[in-house]
This record gives C-alpha cells, sequence and structure tokens, in this order.
C-alpha cells in the first residue's frame, strides 16, 4: 500500500476544483487540497507540502510554480513538470485539456498517470458543460434581441408578430446576415430614430 | 501565391510588436505566410505549446531558451534563438512605502541612475523582495548582477519572486513585493494605479541588453528551412519598420486592439516614446533608448550575449560555469540569421561575438560588407565580459 498522495489543485473557479477534488477523492489514498485565493501563492503552496500541482494552463500564476523548479525555493523540494520522455502523449493531452502537473521530483510516473488521467477527463467535461452553458446563454440573449426587434416592426410598421418575424428572417437572408445580428441593427437604428 | 499558415505566439506585452507588426502590416503576407497569432497567458504555457507542437514560433524572453539549454526550468526540452527581437524596455519601481522611505533617507532621487538607487535601496538595510514575471528573464538577471555589484548580500537579503506582470500591481498593493522589475505596460500601469513609482528603465543598468527573441523547437528551423527564412524576414522587415519613430502612432493603434494588448494607446506609446510617466502625480522622464526593435546588430542573436546569460545563470545555480558557457553558446543560431537574412538588407558582422558590455560609444566593428556601427553597450559598473568568459 503507497503511502497518501498529496495533490493540491490551484483553481479559481469552484466548480472546476469541485468536479476534480470529486474524482480524485474516490480514491482513498489521495489527499486533496484547493487553493483558489492566489495571494502569496508560494507560501501557501509550501504550507500543503504536495507530490503533485495540477494547474490550469490558462492562469498567470503558473509561472510562480517555475520557480519553484529551482533548488533554492522555500518548498526546498524540486518540482517539475510532468514531461517525462516517455509520456509525452499524456503531457501533449494535458496541455490540450489545458492543465499542468507539476510533480516533487522522485515521485513514481505510474502514480501521477492515474492523477494526471483524471484530472485530463474532468477538465476536457468542464469546458463541455461550459461551452454548453454559454450556448444557452447566448440564445437565450439573442432571443431577447429579436422580440424586442419584433416588437418595434409591430409598433411602427403595424404588423403581426408572425410577419414581423417573417421580415426579419427574410431580411437576414437577402443580407447573408444571422437574424439576431439583423435585429440589433434594427433596435440601433430604431434607438437613433427616437 | 499560395499561403502557408504558421503559428505563433505570444505575452501581451508592447514588445510582442515585431509579430504583431509582422502578422498587421503584411510582412509575412509578402512571404507567402498567413501567420496565426495565439496569445498566452504565462511564459511556462507559452514555452509549452511551442515544444509541444501548438505554435511553431515565439516571442520570447532572451534568458528563457538559454535556461532551457542549461536543463533549467520545468520542460526538459530545447529550444533554438534565431534573432533578436527587442533591446531593453523593462522598468524597476517601488512601493509607495519604499518611494517615501527613499526620500525620507536619501536627498532627492534621481530617476534612472543606477549606481544612486541601488545605494539608497540598499542603504534602507532591510529585506527587499522584488516581483519579476519570471525565474529566466532579463529583469531578474538585470536585478541581480546590479544588486550584487553594489554589494548587496544575495541570499539574506534579497528575495527576487515570480509575479506574473498583470498582477504585479496588486501584489504592491497587496504588501507581497517592495518592488518590482517588468515589462510595459505594466510598470506604467502600477504608476497609474496608485500603488507604484518608477525609479529606473533597466537599460540604467546596462544600456544594450537583448530582450525578447524569436524563438522556434529546436530542430524544427533544419527541418524547415524554407518556413523558417519565410518567418525570421518577415519579422526581421517587422522590427525594422518598429525601428522608424515616425511608425510610432500607427504601432499603439495595432497594439492597443483587445486581441493583442487591450490597454490604451496613450500607455502603450509612453514605452515606444521612452517618455515615461514615473509618479500617479504625473511626473515626466525622458529615456532615450527605452526600448529598441532595430539597429545596427541589434537583431543579431550574438553568441557572446548568450554567453553572457549562460554565465550568470550557472552562478546562480551552481551549473558548471564552462559548460552552461557553450550549451548557452549553441542555443543562438547565428548560423541561420546569416544563412536566411542574406538577402533582405541586413547587416551581418564578420564574428558571431562581441565583448559584452564594452561598447562606451557607437563603435565600428568589421562586417560582411565593409563596417557596422554598434549602439553603446555599457553595464552601470563599466565591467566587461569577453566572447567565453569573464574578462
Amino acid at each position: 500500500m503507497p503511502n497518501t498522495l498529496s495533490i493540491v489543485i490551484i483553481e479559481k473557479e469552484c466548480a472546476r476544483a469541485q468536479l476534480i477534488v470529486e474524482a480524485l477523492s474516490a480514491e482513498a489514498s489521495y489527499h486533496v487540497q484547493v487553493i483558489s485565493d492566489f495571494t502569496g501563492l508560494r507560501e501557501s503552496i509550501a504550507a500543503c507540502n504536495p507530490d503533485v500541482v495540477l494547474i490550469d494552463l490558462t492562469n498567470p500564476s503558473r509561472d510562480i510554480l517555475e520557480e519553484l523548479t529551482m533548488a533554492s525555493s522555500p518548498l526546498e523540494r524540486p518540482v517539475a513538470m510532468f514531461v517525462d520522455q516517455s509520456e509525452t502523449m499524456l503531457t501533449q493531452q494535458a496541455v490540450d485539456a489545458g492543465v499542468s502537473a507539476y510533480v516533487v521530483n522522485g515521485l513514481q510516473p505510474d502514480r501521477i498517470r492515474p492523477v494526471l488521467d483524471a484530472a485530463i477527463a474532468r477538465f476536457h467535461l468542464f469546458h463541455r458543460l461550459r461551452a454548453e452553458l454559454d450556448a444557452t446563454k447566448r440564445a437565450l440573449e439573442e432571443r431577447k434581441v429579436i422580440d424586442r426587434a419584433k416588437a418595434i416592426l409591430i409598433r411602427s410598421r403595424n404588423m403581426t408578430e408572425d410577419d414581423a418575424y417573417a421580415l426579419l428572417r427574410k431580411t437576414a437572408m437577402d443580407k447573408g446576415r444571422r437574424i439576431a445580428d439583423v435585429a440589433e441593427a434594427l433596435i440601433t437604428a430604431a434607438s437613433m430614430l427616437r | 501565391m499560395s499561403y502557408t499558415e504558421l503559428r505563433a505566439g505570444f505575452i501581451p506585452l508592447v514588445d510582442a510588436a515585431p509579430l504583431i507588426v509582422a502578422k498587421e502590416l503584411g510582412f509575412a503576407e509578402e512571404e507567402g505566410l498567413t501567420l496565426t497569432l495565439r496569445r498566452a497567458p504565462s511564459w511556462s504555457t507559452l514555452r509549452d505549446m511551442l515544444v509541444l507542437g501548438q505554435i511553431e514560433a515565439a516571442h520570447m524572453l532572451a534568458p528563457l531558451p538559454v535556461a532551457m539549454g542549461l536543463g533549467l526550468g520545468g520542460m526538459a526540452r530545447r529550444i533554438d534563438v534565431l534573432a533578436v527581437t527587442s533591446t531593453n524596455g523593462n522598468v524597476i519601481g517601488v512601493s509607495t512605502a519604499v518611494a517615501h522611505a527613499l526620500r525620507d533617507a536619501h536627498a532627492p532621487l534621481e530617476f534612472g541612475n543606477a549606481l544612486t538607487a541601488g545605494r539608497a535601496l540598499i542603504g534602507l538595510g532591510r529585506p527587499l523582495r522584488i516581483g519579476v514575471p519570471f525565474p529566466f528573464s532579463m529583469h531578474a538577471e538585470l536585478l541581480h548582477y546590479w544588486l550584487a555589484a553594489l554589494g548587496m548580500p544575495a541570499t539574506q537579503s534579497l528575495d527576487i519572486r515570480t509575479v506574473p506582470p498583470p498582477l504585479m500591481a496588486a501584489a504592491i498593493a497587496a504588501h507581497e513585493i517592495d518592488a518590482f522589475c517588468v515589462g510595459e505596460p505594466w510598470g506604467s500601469i502600477a504608476v497609474d494605479t496608485g500603488v507604484g513609482e518608477l525609479l529606473l528603465p533597466t537599460s540604467a543598468i546596462r544600456s544594450s541588453a537583448p530582450e525578447k527573441v524569436l524563438a522556434v523547437r529546436q530542430g524544427w528551423a533544419d527541418a524547415e528551412p524554407r518556413l523558417a527564412g519565410r518567418l525570421m524576414r518577415a519579422v526581421w522587415r517587422a522590427c525594422r519598420w518598429l525601428g522608424n519613430a515616425s511608425n510610432r502612432i500607427t504601432t499603439a493603434e495595432i497594439l492597443r486592439q483587445p486581441a493583442y494588448l487591450g490597454v490604451s494607446a496613450e500607455i502603450i506609446d509612453r514605452a515606444l516614446s521612452g517618455r515615461l510617466v514615473t509618479r500617479s502625480d504625473g511626473l515626466e522622464q525622458d529615456v532615450p533608448g527605452f526600448m529598441d526593435f532595430f539597429g545596427p546588430g541589434a537583431t543579431f542573436p550574438w553568441k557572446s550575449q548568450a554567453a553572457w546569460i549562460g554565465g550568470q545563470l550557472a552562478a546562480r545555480t551552481g551549473t558548471d560555469r564552462a559548460m552552461a558557457i557553450s550549451a548557452a553558446r549553441d542555443v543562438f543560431r547565428t548560423d541561420l540569421y546569416r544563412r536566411h537574412l542574406r538577402d533582405t538588407g541586413a547587416e551581418f558582422p564578420l564574428a558571431d561575438d562581441k565583448i559584452e558590455g564594452a561598447v562606451a560609444a557607437p563603435t565600428a566593428v568589421p562586417a560582411i560588407t565593409g563596417t557596422m556601427i554598434l549602439s553603446p553597450d555599457r553595464f552601470f559598473d563599466g565591467r566587461i565580459f569577453g566572447p567565453s568568459a569573464e574578462i
């Protein structure tokens, strides 16, 4: 039975941190901590004394971890990014997913692999969830704009709602633009003519 | 003409201009390249994108490829430097509290004097925490050089720590650091937010320090010589265009776009013009040569520059000096520069090395076509460094 692996996740977004924690906590031999406040990051990491640090690649604070790769760090346990020559594919997958792992030198690659696999899967899942959420928000936003444009047409040209929508759609098709864009333009123009 | 797509990465800084201008003003297109630019959130991520093949080229801190050549840092791979794309351009600033302490203890501080500013800082007699963007950067090298030359005991009282540039002003405000050395626009932003004051441009420590370079994966330029040549020529022409002062306003307008820097053109112009606002009350200082993109020998990746960086890194990390210098020299590819820029009108020195820090006034050196004039390059303490070892 290997010793408990101490994992630190540096992540501002609660939802994503939670996803990774859930995935890793299922494993009894992992001790998982989350740092979401980046002030004094070096000290916070040193206090956790981790074996593995997982960090989002879009986080500018990632450069602070580079400092820990030099032996004179306060951690005084040299760390390296996980790029074993034999594990290039895994590193590539991690970078594609947007996560990076720093491990304390001497940790066996077979112990980090399942951690990274889980993190990669969760990062992908998170991206997908966020993309869906964004798409839904955008659709809602566009519907509101189209409704306002319809209201303008109904008022100013005495149209029925169906005719107003048909006119927006026809104009969009003729101009090769999206209905939401045409609606947006109409609202802007109407506000200037008011 | 068919275009080849080439992906290049940058960090949102004023000195990312050569890649951005190469794309926006058509220098890349002229070479048959469609340059796709990707903005990176941090230097380590930009390096990983380059090494792992998500991009073919990157704008990079000159010491970073050298450090990788020495096996330092999180990614155990090599990258090649094809050209130097900018000289100088960083500022050293202090928190408002330290600025007050300096003023209480000393006569009025003279902006831009490395000797008096350094002595005044050391004279405060307290430990100094200084933020830099990355452990392997000209910022870190020049700070170490400057304070060590003035006799600051490095390990006990000097704590040079990494702070991402966009967070530098916040780190000063939160008292996490007492001072910073950072590239523009971030020093000016610290001034504008009222948390710090500028003390020195780094050109006061060394008048011509190679700052950013054009970097590619090791071996890529050898495997794709035609592509590499097209990229190098496009970037070199962009540097030449940037070297023309009358293009300053256009440059600021291009860089301010949200896809690039996303800050006001006025702030960008401070770096380009060398007119820095050093205090939040609006005090202005003129710094000739604050940030340069072009000049005779300025874009040439001198092996002696790499050797200087390698020697400094070796001393700091306890690496074998001779080995470090030899590895560093291999990273700066003067051979590719000479081969690919042959027909551009670029000037080539006869030698791959110069004496670092030895040019007091514009000096003629032998070049392939007669002579070329090197810009002044002095360390503030007058030391000089030979091609492979300290003189």
